[in-house]
């Protein structure tokens, strides 16, 4: 008996020991590298002068580099125009989807699709709605009497670049929104519709004092767990506007991408990398203390 | 009366909306499908049609043969397959251990998995490619493998702890009692119930390593080892973008992701209310 006990007590550290080995290799390691290497002169361009160089990566980015307040001016307007528009979008899909209607299966399947289509993926199909010679888009507008050279150009337009990129990242949000509201919608017990119907109140008051507060957890996680991830994201706009047109939607990772991977200026992409992560990691504590991580109960 | 206010109200609450948010979302696919099928003629032309006319099979002959996706195709399908496979199997083992066990740290390893989850790729691609290129991984399908099994091993667990603590203990302890092992009563008893959650599971990291972009990106550099949708992002990179062949490609690598989000489909609004996350 108390050999059985002994085995039990090590067999959950042997089962994820693979698990924690890989995962501290191929995350932990690097982000300790990132901060090492963000201290070093490390650049392709430059590779005579490799070597140790203090914090003079850091004192380029907040004295000389112009392009990293773009980026971060960006990233917030990127972060907040697509988390609000999804959970505004994503919330009216949720609740359609929640209603009684013929076909509803089939419906909730089909709307959702996006959340399975690649950033990659995503521009590929949007291009071909939206480029300037080509377009669905443009092709309707000269159906229905523009001049051919007169159209638009949707993603090269400095003034049309933003709105166009936003309705395309919505594309595909509002599906992830959609579907954790309404999994959380479904958990509202009905009983609780039933008495608001008795006491006569509208559709308004019902989604404003019962589902509302339901949703209030489901919102907040969401929302920050969306904005991290919107924050993150780079397949879409990389692929679609590569940053541009000049640095216009250049997103920090964006911005981090095309210094070391695309221009091998290894130390300052890495500068840049401690810098967001020092800002994401504000948000993933937010998290944490949203989710009640640390609480007694993380079932 | 009230009946025909609440058929209006039907309409314009449900019907209406519902039908601008399907349009909304799939004319991009059904326009791909449709431009896959015409002619370079057809594509660049003033006349739009709905239905190609003539509706040509060449761009994907095209894109198959010539822009070698035969090639991309397989090897996608081979790193996602051997990802999969070691994915899964860890997720069931990290799954049953955080189920089924209460042992010290593990809210820790929790806050691994979470933490992990919330880190950009972006910022390890810079030090991994340094370090993969000192153990000669760049430009492997190794370096692939092996990342992806570490980006999707966090979510999968979760979601896998979900689907073990869906299985009742009474069937395992009726095991124990019988006289079987905690290893033994796994493989017999609780794998064969577990099976529709590694289904499940097995989906997802094939759909998010399908479409894994930056890392195929940043690691590799010959064409010859190119998956899908780095295939892609060469395509429109091109002076001249064939839209015809970037049409059948897409259509190509949406296939596998949106045939397999069928299946998920039902699993994936369960599985996001248990708490798992993944966008």
């Amino acid at each position: 008996m108390g050999k059985k006990k002994l085995k039990d007590r090590s067999l959950p550290y042997l089962m994820i020991l693979p698990s924690v080995i890989l995962l501290l290799g191929i995350f932990g390691y690097p982000i300790l590298k990132v901060f090492m290497l963000s201290l070093q002169n490390y650049n392709y361009a430059d590779y005579a002068n490799k070597g140790f160089a203090g914090l003079e990566n850091f004192r380029k980015i907040f004295t000389e580099d112009t392009v990293i307040k773009e980026s971060l001016v960006f990233s917030l307007k990127w972060v907040v125009s697509e988390v609000g528009l999804q959970l505004v979008f994503g919330m009216i899909l949720a609740l359609i989807l929640n209603a009684r209607f013929k076909g509803r299966g089939a419906v909730r399947a089909l709307a959702l699709i996006p959340w399975a289509v690649s950033g990659v993926l995503t521009t590929m199909l949007w291009m071909l709605i939206l480029n300037q010679s080509i377009g669905l888009v443009n092709q309707l507008l000269i159906r229905f009497g523009s001049m051919p050279g007169e159209v638009p150009a949707w993603l090269a337009n400095t003034g049309l670049i933003f709105p166009s990129i936003v309705v395309i990242e919505l594309w595909r949000g509002i599906p992830f929104f959609a579907i954790t509201l309404l999994a959380a919608m479904q958990g509202i017990p009905s009983d609780v519709y039933e008495a608001c119907d008795i006491d006569g109140a509208g559709k308004t008051a019902r989604f404003r004092y019962i589902t509302l507060p339901y949703l209030k957890e489901t919102i907040v996680l969401t929302t920050l767990l969306r904005a991290i991830w919107e924050f993150n994201s780079t397949d879409m706009i990389f692929t679609l506007t590569n940053g541009g047109p000049v640095n216009m939607t250049t997103t920090l990772p964006i911005y981090m991408l095309k210094t070391a991977v695309v221009s091998g200026n290894y130390g300052y992409g890495s500068a840049l990398g401690v810098i967001a992560f020092v800002i994401l990691l504000v948000f993933a504590v937010l998290y944490m203390k949203a989710s009640r991580f640390g609480g007694e109960d993380n079932e | 009366m009230n009946k025909r206010r609440k058929i209006i109200e039907k309409i314009f609450l449900i019907y209406l909306p519902l039908t601008v948010m399907m349009l909304f979302v799939l004319i991009p696919f059904v326009w791909a499908l449709v431009t896959s099928f015409k002619t370079p003629e057809a594509i660049t032309g003033t006349e739009i049609s709905l239905l190609p006319h003539p509706a040509v099979f060449d761009n994907y002959i095209k894109v198959w043969k010539t822009n070698k996706f035969s090639t991309y195709f397989i090897n996608s399908l081979l790193v996602c397959t051997a990802a999969l496979i070691v994915i899964v199997l860890c997720s069931v083992l990290n799954g049953y251990a955080l189920a089924r066990f209460n042992f010290k740290g593990k809210k820790l390893f929790m806050l691994l998995l979470i933490g992990t989850q919330l880190m950009p790729v972006i910022i390890l691609i810079i030090p991994l490619f340094v370090i993969f290129k000192q153990i000669g991984l760049i430009n492997t399908r190794w370096s692939l493998i092996v990342f992806y099994i570490a980006m999707q091993i966090p979510f999968n667990s979760i979601l896998m702890k979900g689907f073990v603590s869906g299985i009742p203990v009474s069937i395992e302890e009726a095991a124990w009692v019988d006289g079987a092992g905690r290893v033994k009563t796994m493989l017999l008893v609780v794998f064969p119930s577990l099976l529709p959650g590694i289904v499940a599971t097995g989906a997802f990291a094939f759909v998010s390593c399908w479409n894994e972009f930056m890392i195929s990106f940043s690691f590799i550099t010959s064409q010859d080892l190119f998956t899908i949708p780095v295939a892609l992002k060469y395509m429109i990179g091109e002076y001249t973008i064939d839209y015809g062949s970037l049409a059948a490609g897409s259509i190509i690598a949406l296939i596998p992701p949106v045939c397999l989000f069928a299946y998920i489909q039902k699993y994936l609004i369960s599985g996001l209310g248990a708490g798992a996350v993944k966008g």
